[in-house]
């Protein structure tokens, strides 16, 4: 391809992206004669440059279109499908070029004639349409803009002569000849074609002063740079960043040094360079929204929706490489924003607004970073409809979400195929999109976030880095070994002694911070880069970096903190971009190489708790001890003056504050005002404080439609951990007693605060207790804390209980013991789950009529149904203990009697 | 020069290796594929990277990825101090970690054979063939599926 061919491609499809807003902005304003002539004047260069080329197709296209537009300046009315007619020849032009550059200069075959045949056709009606208004006066001269006029290539002589023999005015315009010395030459600018004369004549009678495109006014400032040539010498700047860091080292062993002063200003002068050709690589943030308008309209017809795009701090700078990356997922949440973001118009008429939605757009500097937030009018989020959607997807429990905010919700949205689009269109909702947006974004070291408002719409706020080049990065070492963590993700540094108000906790093999009123997960640096563990092993206490990418907060443990230096990223050969934790290297002052952290990776790391620091034999602990039991949430907190209380937390639907002139009594109970209803209030036990003034902690437990709230003097922690229950009846509210932390716990009993709260409507009737058993349970639950809590509740209504803790365990047992009454299933278990369970009962032990009850966190219309078909009897959710009896009691009691019978 | 020396000895089909010995075994390597020759200094190790990546090194600015010979074709690894031989493969630095470098030898077709049937499978991949020196033999590295093939255990790894 020569030169020629290549500045053209580069010329004409810029000029078409120009084309493209302009038209988006003519169909809004047809009376605008200034962004109907500059849609001509660049249609026109375009069909100049093709004939002259010798590119047939491409000249043909734009003739035609042009042809069309002239008709718009001879006062034709504007009509959306011509506009709509003329967009689609840009596209057509647009993928005619695409070809041309892949196959090296040579225009593909084919042919236009539908559209040129479709241009002419609007063009032969609009001659009708015309003939009513009279013609505007060709004195009514439109103005065109001139500076940017550039053209490959030269004016055939012949040409230019026919044009300066019509033209009265000379137009001054920059002729840039590719190859050829950038003189101003007074040549007339464009290029016209014997059927575009009339072009010409307007064309040249406009004075080179206008304000109709205010892009183009710096043109004649600035050149046209190979990208190739920035990107050496923002390499070559690099190195000379890393020798000045070098000399700076160096000097710094060397005190007082002849070197010092001019040093120092080799020092600022390289700052300054580094900073200047980083300039060079900066590009307006516009670059990017470019194409958006035309989307914007493209989507508002499809949808049959009003779209208005607003554009605020298009000039913000931001590096190229950025500028690229962001552009993708920024289209997509645009096109997000269009689609569910916005309603119908009569929708939104119905709720008082106007027809016309807005899509806003903003980019602002802020620190070293940009933020661009993207926000709508539309309808929102729906925050219920997404904890629904993350219930059915597996993500959080149903308790979780009822107890999250609604920005914490509002994150799933952010997960893998999560959608909550009801109906899946050509646009969007099929749940691949945002997590790929976030990905994007946190790749390149960013972080996104939303805020919505339901009926008032919705605002995705983005942050990201300027330049991905040169970082701030603080260098710490570890098992000898130096590494840098971008600086951008550091949020403190915190050193754990023995008696230091921070302090380290242990959960089996997971470390974690308790910093002021947080728990952070701690992950070992030279562990997971499986160097080697010093965990505990440093007198002076551990130093922590505490790291926030996102919403995860975490704490890396490293031997000692260096200093802080701007590193110049160098990427990694491609045989080692698969190390997840390493995201690249850079030359230290003394030449050494040194790995950058990639901070996303050590943030996954800590949040699965996936701890690669367990060495072999932990590893194998671990095994072991994952078999019988794993870990349960629990909520401590303090009632009375003795002891520590836990509840589980599955069990708790939200911490609240009491205020003590909230409680009332009704007749002889505590009620408090909740969240517009009267609900129960308990206390813990009898030394808790009856506070009359002041603020006491509440806890809000639901079961079904009955909510209540349960006093304590103190919360104090939330932990993970696995314990062994101990049973035991010191008091009707403590289900047992366990140790927890080192601490003796009392583990108190949910059910009994209900029961207390709604006396016999929730009753558990210990009858039957007294008389003869009610019948054989079989429990089978992986969850040690689990069974320690059912087990009792059965009991006490009479069953005779076998907990086992496996499916296989139970089918053990049960082909071993006939007489089961019924059995209690959990259906989420490790290894062979409820379904198998109940299926191989049915099955293989042949007991068809055995009732199998499941209990599952979940409950939705589809596991319900493969229960069913699995062979499970009746289906309750997990805690729902009162469900669990009244089942029992139908099905086993049932079954009993007919035994007895 | 390899043509030049090649037509003034009328042999057209000669080639020029830089021999390299790892773990006593002679290999060539064609002297086009080599950058240079250098001492390895300061190798930073690259945690959780495949095994035989031995770490990455500060080549006058660059970052060469360091690739150690002996654990690619499974020999125990040595004490003896090393040297590495820089290549480029698609605008990036590699560098095999070797126990010694020899002459540049220059041979033709006369000498060499194919690999011999029951050399171990390790290495048949790695040799494009055996030329037969006076006294030994000399394994000729395939150079571009040594990289190819750190690059997607790389991917395995991962």
């Amino acid at each position: 391809m020569d030169d020629l061919l290549r500045e053209f491609l580069t010329e004409t499809s810029e000029s078409l992206d120009v084309a493209d807003v302009e038209l988006v902005k003519f169909e809004t304003d047809p009376n605008n004669r200034d962004i109907l002539n500059n849609i001509f004047r660049l249609v026109h260069t375009i069909k100049g440059t093709c004939g002259f080329i010798g590119l047939v197709r491409l000249a043909g296209l734009a003739h035609a279109a042009e042809t069309l537009m002239d008709e718009f300046r001879n006062g034709r009315p504007v009509t959306t499908g011509a506009v709509g007619l003329i967009l689609r020849t840009v596209d057509r032009i647009k993928a005619i070029l695409t070809e041309i550059e892949h196959a090296d200069g040579i225009e593909p075959a084919g042919s236009d004639e539908d559209l040129i045949s479709e241009l002419e056709a609007e063009v032969a009606r609009t001659d009708v349409v015309a003939d009513a208004p009279p013609p505007p006066p060709v004195a009514d001269k439109p103005l065109i803009v001139q500076e940017r006029e550039t053209l490959p290539g030269e004016v055939p002589l012949d040409e230019l002569e026919r044009m300066f023999r019509e033209t009265a005015v000379e137009v001054k315009a920059p002729a840039a000849k590719p190859a050829a010395a950038p003189v101003a030459a007074p040549v007339a600018a464009a290029v016209a074609a014997p059927a575009a004369a009339p072009a010409a004549k307007a064309t040249a009678d406009a004075p080179p002063a206008s304000t109709g495109n205010d892009s183009t006014s710096v043109a004649n400032q600035t050149i046209r740079v190979n990208v190739s040539v920035l990107e050496h010498l923002m390499t070559m700047v690099s190195e000379l960043v890393l020798t000045r860091n070098q000399l700076m080292e160096i000097s710094r062993r060397n005190e007082d040094s002849e070197y010092k002063s001019p040093l120092q200003r080799l020092s600022t002068v390289t700052g300054e360079l580094q900073e200047a050709v980083m300039r060079t690589r900066m590009q307006p943030i516009g670059n990017a929204w470019q194409k958006l308008p035309r989307i914007v309209r493209d989507l508002a017809q499809d949808l049959g929706k009003q779209i208005e795009l607003e554009q605020h701090g298009a000039e913000t700078d931001l590096d190229r490489q950025v500028l690229d990356q962001i552009k993708d997922p920024l289209t997509h949440m645009v096109r997000n924003s269009a689609d569910h973001g916005l309603e119908m118009p009569a929708a939104r008429r119905a709720a008082g607004k106007p027809d016309k939605g807005t899509i806003r757009l903003s980019a602002y500097h802020e620190g070293g970073h940009v933020i661009l937030e993207i926000s709508d009018d539309g309808r929102g989020l729906d925050v219920e409809r997404i904890k629904v959607k993350a219930v059915e997807n597996g993500l959080c429990s149903e308790a979780d979400a009822a107890r999250m905010t609604d920005a914490q919700a509002f994150r799933y949205i952010f997960h893998a195929g999560f959608s909550t689009a009801a109906a899946v269109t050509s646009v969007s909702g099929r749940g691949v999109g945002m997590d790929v947006v976030r990905c994007n974004i946190e790749s390149i070291g960013g972080t996104i976030d939303v805020r919505s408002k339901r009926g008032e719409g919705t605002t995705f706020i983005i942050k990201i880095p300027l330049t991905l080049a040169i970082v701030p990065a603080l260098i710490v070492e570890s098992t000898g070994e130096r590494f840098a963590l971008p600086q951008t993700s550091v949020v403190e540094l915190v050193r754990v002694r023995a008696d230091s108000e921070h302090s380290l906790s242990f959960i089996k093999h997971a470390h974690v911070l308790r910093l002021r009123d947080r728990l952070l997960p701690i992950v070992d640096l030279g562990t997971v880069m499986n160097l080697s563990c010093h965990w505990g092993e440093r007198p002076e206490g551990e130093l922590i970096v505490v790291m926030q990418v996102g919403s995860h907060r975490f704490g890396v443990v490293v031997d000692s903190v260096l200093h802080t230096e701007e590193i110049v990223v160098k990427p990694l050969s491609t045989v080692l971009r698969s190390v997840s934790l390493v995201s690249g290297s850079t030359i230290l002052g003394d030449g050494r190489v040194i790995m950058i952290i990639d901070p996303n990776g050590l943030a996954d790391l800590a949040a699965n708790r996936a701890d690669k620091a367990a060495d072999a034999v932990a590893d194998q602990q671990k095994a072991a001890s994952e078999a019988d039991s794993d870990a349960t949430s629990l909520l401590l907190c303090r009632a009375g003056p003795q002891g520590m209380k836990a509840v589980p937390l599955a069990l708790v639907t939200r911490l609240e504050e009491l205020e003590a002139s909230q409680v009332e009594i009704v007749s002889d109970r505590s009620v408090a005002q909740y969240r517009g209803t009267l609900i129960p209030i308990v206390y813990a036990n009898d030394q808790v404080e009856r506070k009359t003034t002041g603020k006491q902690p509440l806890l809000i437990f639901s079961e079904g439609q009955r909510t209540m709230g349960l006093v304590v003097d103190e919360i104090v922690d939330i932990v993970e951990t696995e314990f062994d229950l101990k049973l035991s009846s010191a008091a009707p509210e403590v289900m047992g007693g366990a140790i927890i932390n080192d601490i003796a716990t009392e583990v108190l009993d949910v059910a009994y605060f209900m029961q207390e709260a709604f006396g016999e409507s929730f009753d558990i009737p210990l009858t039957r207790a007294a008389n003869e058993r009610a019948g054989r349970l079989l429990l089978v639950d992986g969850n040690a804390f689990h069974r320690a809590m059912l087990e009792p509740v059965l009991k006490g209504n009479g069953y005779s209980v076998t907990a086992c803790a496996s499916a296989n365990e139970a089918l053990e047992k049960l082909s071993g013991d006939l007489r089961f009454d019924a059995v209690v299933s959990e259906v989420d278990m490790p290894g062979v789950d409820g379904f198998c369970f109940a299926e191989r009962v049915r099955g293989e032990l042949h007991m068809e009529s055995l009732p199998i009850i499941a209990m599952a966190a979940g409950r939705n219309p589809e596991s319900i149904e493969r229960g069913r078909v699995a062979g499970f009897t009746d289906y309750v959710a997990k805690f729902d203990r009162t469900g669990l009896i009244a089942a029992l009691r139908e099905f086993a009691v049932h079954e009993d009697e007919e035994k007895a019978a | 020069m390899s043509n030049a020396t090649a037509s003034v000895e009328g042999l057209t089909d000669a080639r020029q290796f830089v021999t390299i010995r790892i773990g006593g075994q002679l290999f060539g390597v064609p002297i086009s594929s080599v950058n240079e020759v250098f001492v390895p200094d300061c190798i930073t190790p690259v945690p959780l990277a495949p095994r035989e990546i031995d770490g990455v090194l500060n080549l006058r600015g660059r970052i060469v990825t360091m690739i150690d010979m002996r654990r690619l074709l499974g020999l125990s690894d040595s004490s003896v101090a090393r040297m590495a031989v820089g290549i480029e493969r698609t605008g990036e630095a590699f560098a095999l970690l070797i126990d010694g470098v020899g002459d540049v030898l220059l041979l033709d077709d006369s000498t060499h054979e194919s690999n011999p049937p029951n050399l171990e499978e390790d290495w048949i991949q790695f040799s494009e063939g055996v030329h037969r020196l006076e006294g030994e033999l000399l394994v000729l590295l395939d150079v571009e599926r040594v990289l190819a093939t750190v690059g997607s255990s790389a991917r395995v790894a991962a």
